[in-house]
C-alpha cells in the first residue's frame, strides 16, 4: 500500500529523440504530487514512464532509474505488466470498456488477476466504487454498459476500476480536462480521499487544481521545441505558487508565459 | 453595452427584417436525395427481380417434380416421370461452407490480430497488400490449384485423420481410402478462398480499435494477449460476424472450385474424407449443359433455396449483432 517513488537521472527516449532529460523526482507516499507546465514539456512522459505506460510506443526506452520503495522498476527480472499491476493509471479521456457492463469494467483487473468467486468480486466492486463515490449513482443498473454514463461518470468508474485492483501508485493524465466544472469538482474531492491510501501523481493543464488538490508540485519546462523536457523545480505547492525558488516557475504560475 | 445600441435600428424606421424567408430545399441537396433514393430503389428492384424469376420458374419446376423436392436426394428431372430434390445438394453445400467457415474463421482472426497489433509496421503492410491479393485471385484458378496441387498434397493429412480420428463419424472412411475429391478438400480449398476477406475484414475492425481501450487494458496490467481479449476481440465482436458472414456466403456460393474438386453424387454422408457430395452451385455449373426444358426450371427451383439460405443467414448474423448493440463500441 502507498509506496513511494524515486526517479533518479531518468532520460526517457523514443528511438533517439531524448524527450524528458535527466529527472530527479521524489513522490512522498499519502501525497499528491501535481505535474504541470507547458505543452511538450515531457510531464505526461514522465508520468507514463512511471508505470511503463511510455513502452506502448515502439523505441520508447529509459536510462537512470525509477525505484518503488528501492525497487527499480526498469530492473532487467521486471516485467512491465507486474509494474502496471502494482502503479495503475487513470486516463485523460474517459475509457471504460464499451463491450462491458459497469460491473465487468469495475473487475476487469480483478479478473486478470484470476479473481473468479462472484461474492468477492461484488464485495471488491462495491467497494471500489464507493471509493470512487460512484457506488449510489450505479448500483441499480450494474449490468448496463459503462458507456451509458455521463463523461464524469465514466471517469469516476475508470478511477474505480483502477482502484479496484488496490495498487500502490495512482498515476492521473489530466483526469479533468474533458470534464464539466461539476464533474471536475467531484474527481477533485475524490482526489483528496484517495491520498490517505494511495500515492497519487497527476498531470493538470490547469493550475488552480494543481494548487487545489495537491501537496507538492512539480514544474516542467522545455528550453525550446524538439529540445528535451526538463524539470525546473518541486516544491511544496504553497511555495512553488507563492514564492518559488526559480524565475521560470514564476512566470509560469503567474501566467506570463505558457 | 455600446455595442448592444449597434444593433438596433434608427428610430423612426421600421425595423428591418432578417432574410430567412425563401426555399427550403437547395438545388444541390435536391439532386443528391434524388440520387442516393433513386440508387436504393434500383437496388430493390434488382433484388425483387431475381426473385421473381426465380419464383416464377420454381413453381412449375414444383408442379413437374414427382417426388417431394425438399427430401428427395436424386436429380433427374428431365426423365419421366421427373424425379429431383435438394437435401443432397444442400446437405452437401452447408456442410463444405460449413467446414470452411471453421477452418477460415480462426486463421482468418488470427492473421488479422497479427496483422494489426502484432506486427511490425513494415511486415503488416506487405502481408495486408498479400491479403488483399489473395483476394484477387479468380476462383477457377483456385480450383485447379485445389485439383492439381493442393488435393493429392493434402493425402497424408486426410489418412492421419481416418486412421486416428475414424472413431469420430466424420473422419471414418468405411467405404473409400482414396482420399481425394472428398468434402474435405473442397472445404480446405473454400477455406484457402474465404480467408482474404475475412482476415481483410478484421484486420480493418481491429485497427480501429481506440488506443484509450488498449491502454486501459494494459494500465490494468493485462500482458498483450489479455489486451486482445479484453478491448480489441469483444470491439471487433460485429466485425468478426460480419466477415464470418461475408466468407460463408462466398463459400456458400461458390461453384467453380467445388465443381472441379468433388467427384459429385447425390449422396448424404456424414464421411468428409471419402468423395462424394454436391453443391447447389456446382450441380448447377455441372448439369446446366444437358438440362431441358423441366432440368433447367428445377435447377433455378434449387437456386431459389440457396438464395434463401443465404437470405436466413444474412439475417441471423444481422440479429445476433443486433442481440448486444448497446455493448457494441459504437456508441
Amino acid at each position: 500500500m502507498a509506496k513511494r517513488i524515486d526517479a533518479r537521472d531518468l532520460n526517457i527516449y523514443y528511438g533517439s529523440f531524448l524527450a524528458v532529460e535527466s529527472v530527479c523526482l521524489s513522490i512522498e507516499p499519502r501525497s499528491v504530487t501535481a505535474l504541470i507546465g507547458p505543452s511538450g514539456c515531457g510531464k505526461s512522459t514522465f508520468l507514463r514512464s512511471l508505470n511503463r505506460m511510455h513502452e506502448v510506443v515502439p523505441g520508447a526506452h529509459v536510462d537512470g532509474s525509477v525505484e518503488l520503495d528501492g525497487q527499480d522498476i526498469y530492473a532487467d527480472n521486471v516485467d512491465p505488466v507486474t509494474v502496471r499491476r502494482t502503479i495503475g493509471m487513470v486516463f485523460q479521456r474517459p475509457n471504460p470498456f464499451p463491450t462491458m457492463s459497469i460491473f465487468d469494467n469495475v473487475v476487469a483487473g480483478l479478473k486478470l488477476q484470476g479473481h473468479r468467486s462472484k461474492s468477492e468480486l461484488n464485495e471488491i466492486a462495491e467497494g471500489a466504487l464507493r471509493a470512487a463515490n460512484l457506488w449510489n449513482e450505479v448500483k441499480d443498473r450494474l449490468d448496463k454498459p459503462g458507456s451509458s454514463l455521463s463523461g464524469g461518470q465514466q471517469q469516476r468508474l475508470c478511477i474505480a476500476r483502477a482502484i479496484a485492483i488496490r495498487p500502490d501508485v495512482l498515476l492521473m493524465d489530466e483526469p479533468c480536462s474533458a470534464l464539466d466544472p461539476i464533474s471536475t469538482m467531484a474527481i477533485e474531492e475524490l482526489i483528496e480521499e484517495l491520498k490517505r491510501d494511495y500515492t497519487i501523481v497527476i498531470v493538470t493543464h490547469n493550475m488552480q487544481q494543481a494548487a487545489r488538490v495537491s501537496d507538492r508540485t512539480a514544474f516542467f519546462n522545455l528550453v525550446a521545441t524538439g529540445k528535451p523536457g526538463q524539470l525546473v523545480e518541486v516544491d511544496r505547492t504553497a511555495k512553488i505558487f507563492s514564492n518559488p525558488s526559480v524565475r521560470a516557475t514564476e512566470d509560469y504560475v503567474s501566467g506570463r508565459f505558457g | 453595452m455600446t455595442q448592444m445600441t449597434e444593433f438596433r435600428s434608427p428610430q423612426g424606421e421600421p425595423p428591418v427584417e432578417p432574410q430567412l424567408a425563401g426555399s427550403p430545399v437547395r438545388a444541390g441537396d435536391r439532386i443528391f436525395r434524388t440520387l442516393t433514393a433513386g440508387s436504393s430503389v434500383f437496388l430493390l428492384v434488382i433484388i425483387a427481380g431475381i426473385a421473381v424469376f426465380l419464383f416464377s420458374r420454381t413453381v412449375p419446376a414444383l408442379q413437374a417434380d414427382s417426388v417431394n423436392f425438399f427430401t428427395e436426394r436424386t436429380w433427374f428431372p428431365d426423365s419421366a416421370p421427373s424425379v429431383f430434390g435438394i437435401a443432397a445438394l444442400a446437405w452437401g453445400t452447408l456442410l463444405s461452407s460449413l467446414l470452411a467457415l471453421l477452418l477460415a474463421l480462426p486463421v482468418g482472426i488470427g492473421v488479422a490480430l497479427f496483422i494489426a497489433h502484432y506486427a511490425p509496421r513494415r511486415l503488416a503492410t506487405g502481408l495486408g497488400y498479400l491479403i488483399d491479393l489473395l483476394a484477387a485471385v479468380p476462383s477457377v484458378v483456385f480450383g485447379l490449384w485445389g485439383r492439381d496441387f493442393l488435393v493429392p498434397n493434402m493425402v497424408g493429412i486426410s489418412s492421419f485423420l481416418a486412421e486416428n480420428f475414424g472413431w469420430i463419424p466424420f473422419f471414418a472412411t468405411p467405404n473409400s481410402e482414396t482420399y481425394t475429391q472428398t468434402m474435405f478438400n473442397a472445404g480446405v480449398v473454400l477455406a484457402v478462398m474465404i480467408l482474404p476477406i475475412i482476415s481483410a475484414v478484421c484486420r480493418e475492425v481491429f485497427l480501429q480499435v481506440p488506443q484509450g481501450h488498449i491502454e486501459a487494458a494494459m494500465a490494468l496490467g493485462a500482458t498483450r494477449w489479455e489486451t486482445m481479449r479484453m478491448a480489441v476481440l469483444p470491439f471487433g465482436r460485429s466485425g468478426m460476424i460480419s466477415s464470418a458472414m461475408l466468407g460463408l456466403g462466398r463459400a456458400l456460393g461458390e461453384t467453380v472450385a467445388v465443381a472441379l474438386i468433388l467427384s459429385t453424387s447425390y449422396g448424404i454422408s456424414l464421411h468428409i474424407l471419402e468423395p462424394g457430395g454436391n453443391t447447389f452451385a456446382a450441380n448447377i455449373a455441372l448439369q446446366y449443359s444437358f438440362a431441358q426444358d423441366t432440368g433447367i426450371d428445377a435447377l433455378i427451383a434449387s437456386g431459389m433455396v440457396l438464395f434463401v439460405i443465404t437470405l436466413l443467414v444474412n439475417m441471423a448474423a444481422r440479429w445476433i449483432i443486433a442481440r448486444r448493440a448497446a455493448f457494441s463500441g459504437a456508441n
